[in-house]
């Protein structure tokens, strides 16, 4: 058996490896990693994802240092931080702008799995654990959205922790026990800044490296829908494949770029977003005896909660918003097709993707508006759109005609 | 992400094509009822002097009864290039110290008693309003005897406060019409807004008054977010710094991919 690599070096990077796998890490992950040659735009997203939770990490953690958790201290301290923490104002807007990014980054980087397939085999795996991240971030959003307790802290919470009052039976008595008292209150207040600043993130980063390890396991797809690794060349490295260091890593630098450049126009001009990253009502303390005009949740979350006010019957539309987050776990036993990328597949799949997109975005505009009438029912339109693409997929994947894959990636130099 | 970017050029657009819009206003001829509901507020955070202004007649007519809890006088005063001299002869109550906090001297237990409920603090106002809601708020207050404050407001119906600022603007009478509108189908007389008369002159005309408004609403504005025009300042700079970063970013990456065929 040959020696660990990098112990026979001299000096420092030497004795470190004999000591800590140091180079055979940083070989087996980023130069001996071949990732195909013809990654595009939608393939920035991971790495993108990778850098927002560094920036919601450090920032978090800044903002803990002046944050005082408690019903008569939260608000209080977050207008502290705002205006009298040297650079507070940059620290709170950049874990709040990192917030709203992060869903946006992980729902391109979802999209570019439903389109390229990436969550059929042999990636089932690594599709749910990326599911699971997501999960942990919806519950890491929820959580941290609470904490300035601002008025759409404490309704909004009010109206995502009762949903649970629908299971039958133990309802009632979960959601007291969620709360830890009869209403949202300090003791909700203090549990959720636990949850948010050690029981999640913790939770967030396993299931981050887990995806990152059944990454290098299966290797990255393509936009072809093409596993290099079935094209070999002489020396054994994959024909169409470039090692990930230092192509991709140069590469991911430029989308960081551009990512930051966009990230820094909303944190440094237009914060709120127009009152959409950071909601008006969150501007005024909590106050059980006064209810914003609207309740609302982040974007991030209003797709789901336009399918739960679209249902007359409270307990079904919590069942239906269950099912359409869930429904996603099973995309890699539901859809049947030959090919993986959308660029084989025929207008059926195509039809349907339209259709479930043109539905996610339109519920998410839909959850931002008050429940009148005209929306509620455009509201089961799109439902019923974002549910036919699940709920349909085990057949349509099956009968449309695709187009034959050819054996090598595109590439255009 | 171009996308996003896009967006945040045409929102950072807006606020001006608003601005525009309204400008033309007062030339339509036909009768019209006054559109107080698409008034803005048009204030302007960089500019100083209208900061100092609001910061007067925020002292002199609202800081009897309203707070600014997050507020230093000394933190006021510094990013309004405010004198310490000034601030201490002319803004701070007596007794106050630069370093407190703008606080109202009124006992919050008496207030609730004249006003029906304690006034706000309004330290976030802008920031949970807007400035427009505040812009309207502050210039649509009319006589009613019917309420118990002697008066009634078009953007917050029956509103606790006063017409504080009559002395000022004068005392205004809402004039209402009776308009036939359909609801469900069938007519239905309705009583609407139509216009404002001045019935007692206050000690400034509109014009006047408008700008004191405005200034109030500015500061208010400043208030709600201290750090908003130092955000803007340090933000240009990391949008420059990121271009060329991402400028030098594609070359490295372009240099490198030469190889890759």
């Amino acid at each position: 058996m040959a020696a660990p690599e990098g112990t026979a070096k001299p000096g420092f990077w030497g004795w470190l490896n004999k000591r800590l796998p140091a180079e055979q890490f940083y070989r087996s992950q980023l130069l001996d990693y071949y990732a195909p040659k013809n990654f595009n735009v939608w393939y920035f997203f991971g790495s993108l994802a990778l850098l927002v939770l560094v920036i919601q990490l450090l920032s978090g953690i800044w903002l803990t240092m002046f944050y005082k958790v408690g019903e008569t201290t939260a608000f209080d301290s977050v207008e502290y931080i705002m205006r009298e923490v040297d650079y507070g104002w940059l620290i709170r807007y950049l874990h709040s702008t990192g917030a709203s990014a992060f869903f946006i980054v992980v729902y391109l980087h979802m999209f570019r799995a439903l389109i390229y397939g990436s969550y059929k085999a042999p990636r089932e795996l690594l599709w749910i654990f990326g599911m699971l991240v997501y999960l942990a971030l919806m519950a890491e959003a929820f959580m941290g959205y609470v904490l300035p307790w601002g008025n759409m802290s404490y309704w909004g919470a009010q109206v995502i922790v009762n949903l649970f009052s629908t299971i039958p039976v133990v309802g009632p008595g979960l959601v007291e026990w969620i709360r830890g008292d009869y209403g949202i209150a300090d003791a909700t207040l203090n549990r959720f800044f636990a949850l948010h600043v050690a029981a999640v993130p913790l939770a967030l980063i396993m299931l981050i490296v887990l995806h990152l390890v059944a990454l290098r396991q299966v290797g990255s797809g393509s936009p072809d829908g093409i596993e290099i690794k079935e094209h070999k060349g002489a020396d054994g490295k994959p024909l169409d494949g470039i090692p990930f260091h230092p192509y991709y890593t140069v590469k991911d630098i430029f989308g960081v770029g551009v990512f930051l450049i966009a990230f820094a126009v909303v944190l440094f001009f237009m914060p709120t977003f127009n009152d959409v990253f950071l909601e008006r009502p969150n501007f005024e303390v909590a106050n059980p005896l006064s209810t914003p005009e609207h309740i609302a949740p982040v974007w991030y979350f209003t797709p789901f909660y336009a399918i739960l006010r679209a249902v007359p019957n409270q307990r079904m539309g919590a069942l239906l918003m269950l099912i359409a987050i869930m429904a996603f776990f099973f995309l890699p036993w539901l859809d049947r097709s030959p090919v993986k990328s959308v660029r084989y597949r025929g207008w059926i799949f195509k039809g349907f993707l339209t259709i479930f997109v043109v539905s996610f975005l339109g519920l998410m505009y839909l959850g931002m508006k008050p429940a009148s009438t005209a929306y509620v029912y455009a509201a089961r339109a799109f439902s019923v759109g974002y549910f036919a693409f699940f709920g349909l997929m085990y057949w349509f994947s099956k009968w449309d005609r695709t187009r034959p894959v050819p054996s090598r990636v595109t590439f255009h130099a | 992400m171009l996308k996003s970017a896009t967006l945040a050029l045409a929102l950072l657009a807006s606020p001006l094509l608003l601005a525009a819009e309204n400008a033309a206003e007062p030339a339509a001829a036909e009768h019209k009822a006054l559109d107080w509901a698409s008034w803005h507020a048009d204030n302007d955070i960089r500019n100083s002097a209208s900061l100092q202004r609001g910061a007067r007649n925020f002292a002199n007519y609202c800081l009897g009864c309203h707070s600014l809890k997050y507020m230093r006088y000394s933190r006021m005063a510094e990013d309004l290039h405010i004198p310490e001299a000034e601030l201490k002869a002319n803004l701070i109550p007596t007794g106050d110290k630069p370093a407190d906090y703008m606080l109202s001297n009124m006992p919050a237990a008496d207030s609730a008693a004249w006003f029906g409920k304690t006034p706000p603090d309004l330290s976030l106002i802008a920031r949970a309003r807007g400035t427009d809601y505040l812009y309207r708020f502050l210039k649509t207050f009319y006589a009613d005897p019917a309420a118990a404050s002697g008066s009634n407001n078009l953007q917050l119906a029956n509103a606790a406060m006063p017409a504080v600022l009559s002395e000022l603007e004068g005392v205004k009478q809402a004039v209402f019409v009776n308009r036939e509108t359909l609801v469900d189908g069938k007519p239905v007389m309705e009583k609407v807004f139509d216009h404002f008369e001045i019935t007692t002159p206050g000690s400034m005309d509109a014009a006047h008054f408008d700008a004191f408004v405005r200034d109030t609403v500015n500061f208010l504005d400043y208030v709600g977010e201290p750090a908003q025009k130092a955000r803007v300042d340090i933000g240009i700079w990391v949008v420059l710094f990121l271009l060329v970063f991402t400028w030098l970013a594609w070359l490295l990456k372009h240099e490198y991919w030469k190889d890759v065929h």
